[in-house]
C-alpha cells in the first residue's frame, strides 16, 4: 500500500486553504525546521534521496550544496512552475489542490539556503493555478508565516509569484531566470551554473514544484523515512501524469517500483486500455524522453532503471498510444511542437527542428523517399547524437528533447516508417489518432 | 482589425493610473536597482487594460523600467501570450498537442475552423482562432483556451454550448 506524500491532501474539501492545510499538521515541518541549524536540513535532505521532480532527476541536496558561502551577495531560491512538457500536468494539480505544502517546502528550503526572497514562476497558461497560489501567498503572509518574522522568529522571508507568458523555454532553468529579469528567454551558457551567477547575479537555486513540495514530509518524518518509501537511489513517491489512450487519464502518485504495466492496467490507476485495442508504445517521462514499446513496460517508472534504457523518467508526464495510432503522424507532432518553441538562439536547434517536421510531414503525407528517412536521422543526429542522452550540440537541452524522439521512434518503429513511404500514403488514412482519437 | 495608429491604441489617463497603480504594487518584490526585471508583469498588466499591447504601450512600459523601447518590443514579440497586434473579442486557442490530439483535438480545430469560418491564425472583429501548445490539460483533453480560461474534456455538445455565449 502507498503512503502518499505529496497528495496526501486532495482529497479533503477546501485542501487549498491555509485553515484546512493547518488542520493536518500544516506547517508544523516549518516549525520544526527553524528550530534546526540549516546545515542539519540540508543534511537530512541529502540522506533523503529526494531527486529533482522537474525532468533532470538531479539530487536535490547536492544542486544546493553548489551555492557558495559568505560571497556577500543575497541568494535568490527560484521556483519553477513553467510547466511546459507536452504530458506533464502534475505541479498544476499541486498548485491547485494543495498551495500550502508547496509553500512550506519554499520556506524550509529558504531557510536552509540563508534565503529571504524566493520567487515562483508559473507559466502564463496558469491563470487558475497561478490564482490560488496568490490567495494562499496571501494567507501565509496574514498568518505570519512570510514576513519580517517567519512564525515569530527573526528569520526573514518574502515570497512573490512571477507569471510567465507562453514560451515553453522558460522551463529550462536559465532561461527561466533571464525571464524573471524581464528579458526574453534564452538559455545562458554555462558554467558559470546559477548556484553560482544566477538571479540577478546572485547566487541562486532552481527547484521544481513537485520537488519542494516534498519538504515537508522530509522534515516532519525524518530522512530515513522518505528515502525507504523510494528505490535505492531515488527517495519517496512520485507523481505520474497519464494521458493518451487510456481508460482512466490522470495525476497518480506512485511507488517509484510502479512499472508502466501496473500504471496502464490497474484499476485504481489508468483503469486500461480501451476495449480491443494494445499499447503500441509509450512515452515514459514527458514528449522529450524516448519512446519506449509495448515490450518495454514491466519497467519501473524509475530514474535509473530508465536510465539504463537509455530514455528517462523526465517530469513523470506518460503518453499512452495504442494499435490503431500513426507514429509518423505522432512524431510530426512532436517534432512540431519543438520546432515551434526552439528559442532561435542556436543553429542546430534553430535550422533543425523545422527541418525534422518538414521531413515528417512529407512522410506521413505519402511523399517521402527512404532518402528522407536517412536525412531525418541524420538532421536528429545534427542536433543531437543518440544514445546516449546528452550529446547535444545546442546550448540548452530543447535540442535534445528535439532529437531524442525522433532517433527512438524510428529506431523501434521503422518499419511503420518505411511501410508510409513504400504506400505513399498514411496507412492509417483519416483517422490517425487512435481509439479516442475522433471528437465526437 | 485595430491598427497602431488607431486612436484608440493610446493609453488615457485613466489608463495611465491604472499602469501606475498596479507597478507600484509589483515593484516592491525586486531589489532596487532592477526594475527593469518587472517587464512581464507590466506587459500583462498593459494587456489587461488594453486587451493587447500597442505600441504607445509598449513605450509607456519601457519609459517606467527605464529601458529601451527596443527592449519591451523584443520581450513583448518572444511570448505567444503577448499580443502586438489588436486580437478578436475572444482568442480560441486549441492545444493539438500529442495528448490532446489522440484525444480528438485535430478534429476539434476542424470543427471550429469550419464553424468560424476562420482558419487557425486568423482573426475576425470577435473571434482569433490559434493552434497552440500543449497546456497542461493532458488528462482533461482535448483543451481549448478561452482567452486566459481552460475549457476541459471538451465534446461537441460542450463547445457548441460554450461558443452560444462567445458574442
Amino acid at each position: 500500500m502507498l503512503t502518499p506524500v505529496t497528495t496526501k491532501n486532495w482529497s479533503r474539501p477546501g485542501s487549498h486553504t491555509l485553515e484546512v492545510y493547518r488542520s493536518g499538521g500544516g506547517y508544523q515541518a516549518l516549525t520544526k525546521a527553524l528550530s534546526m541549524a540549516p546545515v542539519q536540513i540540508v543534511d537530512e535532505v541529502k540522506k533523503s534521496n529526494l531527486r529533482g521532480r522537474g525532468g533532470a532527476g538531479f539530487p536535490t541536496a547536492m544542486k544546493w550544496g553548489f551555492v557558495p558561502k559568505g560571497t556577500g551577495k543575497p541568494i535568490y531560491l527560484c521556483v519553477n512552475a513553467d510547466e511546459s512538457e507536452p504530458g506533464t500536468f502534475k505541479d498544476r494539480y499541486i498548485l491547485e489542490n494543495d498551495p500550502h505544502m508547496l509553500l512550506e517546502g519554499i520556506a524550509i528550503t529558504a531557510y536552509a539556503l540563508d534565503c529571504h526572497r524566493a520567487y515562483v514562476y508559473s507559466r502564463g497558461e496558469f491563470k487558475k493555478p497561478s490564482a490560488i497560489l496568490d490567495a494562499a501567498i496571501r494567507e501565509a503572509y496574514q498568518a505570519g508565516i512570510f514576513g519580517a518574522k517567519v512564525l515569530g522568529t527573526d528569520y526573514a522571508l518574502d515570497v512573490h509569484q512571477v507569471r510567465g507568458a507562453g514560451a515553453y523555454i522558460c522551463g529550462e532553468e536559465t532561461a527561466l531566470l533571464e525571464s524573471l529579469e524581464g528579458k526574453k528567454g534564452w538559455p545562458r551558457l554555462k558554467p558559470p551554473f546559477p548556484a553560482v551567477v544566477g538571479l540577478f547575479g546572485s547566487p541562486t537555486v532552481v527547484n521544481n514544484v513537485e520537488t519542494l513540495a516534498n519538504l515537508p514530509a522530509i522534515i516532519e518524518n525524518g530522512a530515513d523515512w522518505f528515502a525507504k518509501l523510494g528505490t535505492e537511489k531515488s527517495g519517496g513517491t512520485r507523481l505520474i501524469c497519464l494521458s493518451g489512450s487510456v481508460n482512466r487519464p490522470g495525476v497518480y502518485e506512485c511507488s517509484m517500483s510502479t512499472t508502466f504495466r501496473e500504471l496502464i492496467f490497474d484499476p485504481q490507476l489508468g483503469g486500461g486500455m480501451p476495449e480491443g485495442r494494445r499499447v503500441k508504445a509509450v512515452i515514459p517521462g514527458g514528449s522529450s524522453a524516448p519512446v519506449l514499446t509495448a515490450e518495454e513496460l514491466d519497467l519501473p517508472m524509475e530514474f535509473e532503471a530508465l536510465k539504463a534504457k537509455q530514455t528517462m523518467a523526465g517530469s513523470g508526464g506518460v503518453i499512452v498510444m495504442d494499435d490503431a495510432t500513426c507514429l509518423v503522424r505522432s512524431l510530426w507532432r512532436v517534432a512540431r511542437f519543438y520546432a515551434e518553441e526552439s528559442c532561435g538562439q542556436c543553429t542546430p536547434c534553430r535550422e533543425g527542428t523545422p527541418w525534422q517536421a518538414r521531413l515528417l510531414r512529407k512522410i506521413e503525407e505519402g511523399r517521402g523517399e527512404q532518402a528522407d528517412l536517412e536525412m531525418l536521422v541524420q538532421v536528429a543526429s545534427s542536433i543531437a547524437p543518440y544514445p546516449p542522452i546528452g550529446l547535444g550540440n545546442t546550448i540548452c537541452p530543447l535540442g535534445d528533447a528535439a532529437a531524442l524522439p525522433v532517433h527512438s521512434f524510428v529506431q523501434k518503429f521503422k518499419l511503420e516508417f518505411q511501410s508510409h513511404i513504400a504506400q505513399r500514403k498514411c496507412p492509417f488514412g483519416d483517422s490517425p489518432w487512435g481509439h479516442f482519437g475522433a471528437f465526437g | 482589425m485595430a491598427e497602431p495608429n488607431d486612436s484608440s491604441a493610446a493609453l488615457t489617463p485613466d489608463e495611465q493610473r491604472r499602469l501606475d497603480e498596479g507597478l507600484a504594487l509589483v515593484l516592491p518584490h525586486y531589489p532596487e536597482d532592477r526594475k527593469s526585471a518587472a517587464m512581464l508583469p507590466a506587459l500583462r498588466l498593459l494587456q489587461s487594460i488594453k486587451g493587447w499591447l500597442p505600441p504607445q504601450g509598449l513605450e509607456l512600459v519601457a519609459q517606467r523600467l527605464a529601458v529601451s523601447k527596443e527592449r519591451a518590443h523584443e520581450v513583448a514579440t518572444f511570448y505567444a501570450m503577448f499580443h502586438t497586434k489588436k486580437p478578436g473579442k475572444y482568442v480560441l486557442d486549441v492545444c493539438t498537442n500529442l495528448s490532446c490530439s489522440l484525444r480528438g483535438a485535430e478534429e476539434l480545430l476542424a470543427y471550429l475552423e469550419q464553424k468560424l469560418g476562420l482558419k487557425a491564425g486568423q482573426s475576425s472583429e470577435l473571434f482569433t482562432l490559434r493552434e497552440t501548445e500543449c497546456l497542461a490539460s493532458c488528462g482533461t483533453a482535448p483543451c481549448l483556451q478561452v482567452n486566459e480560461d481552460h475549457h476541459e474534456s471538451l465534446n461537441r455538445k460542450k463547445l457548441d454550448e460554450l461558443l452560444s455565449k462567445l458574442t
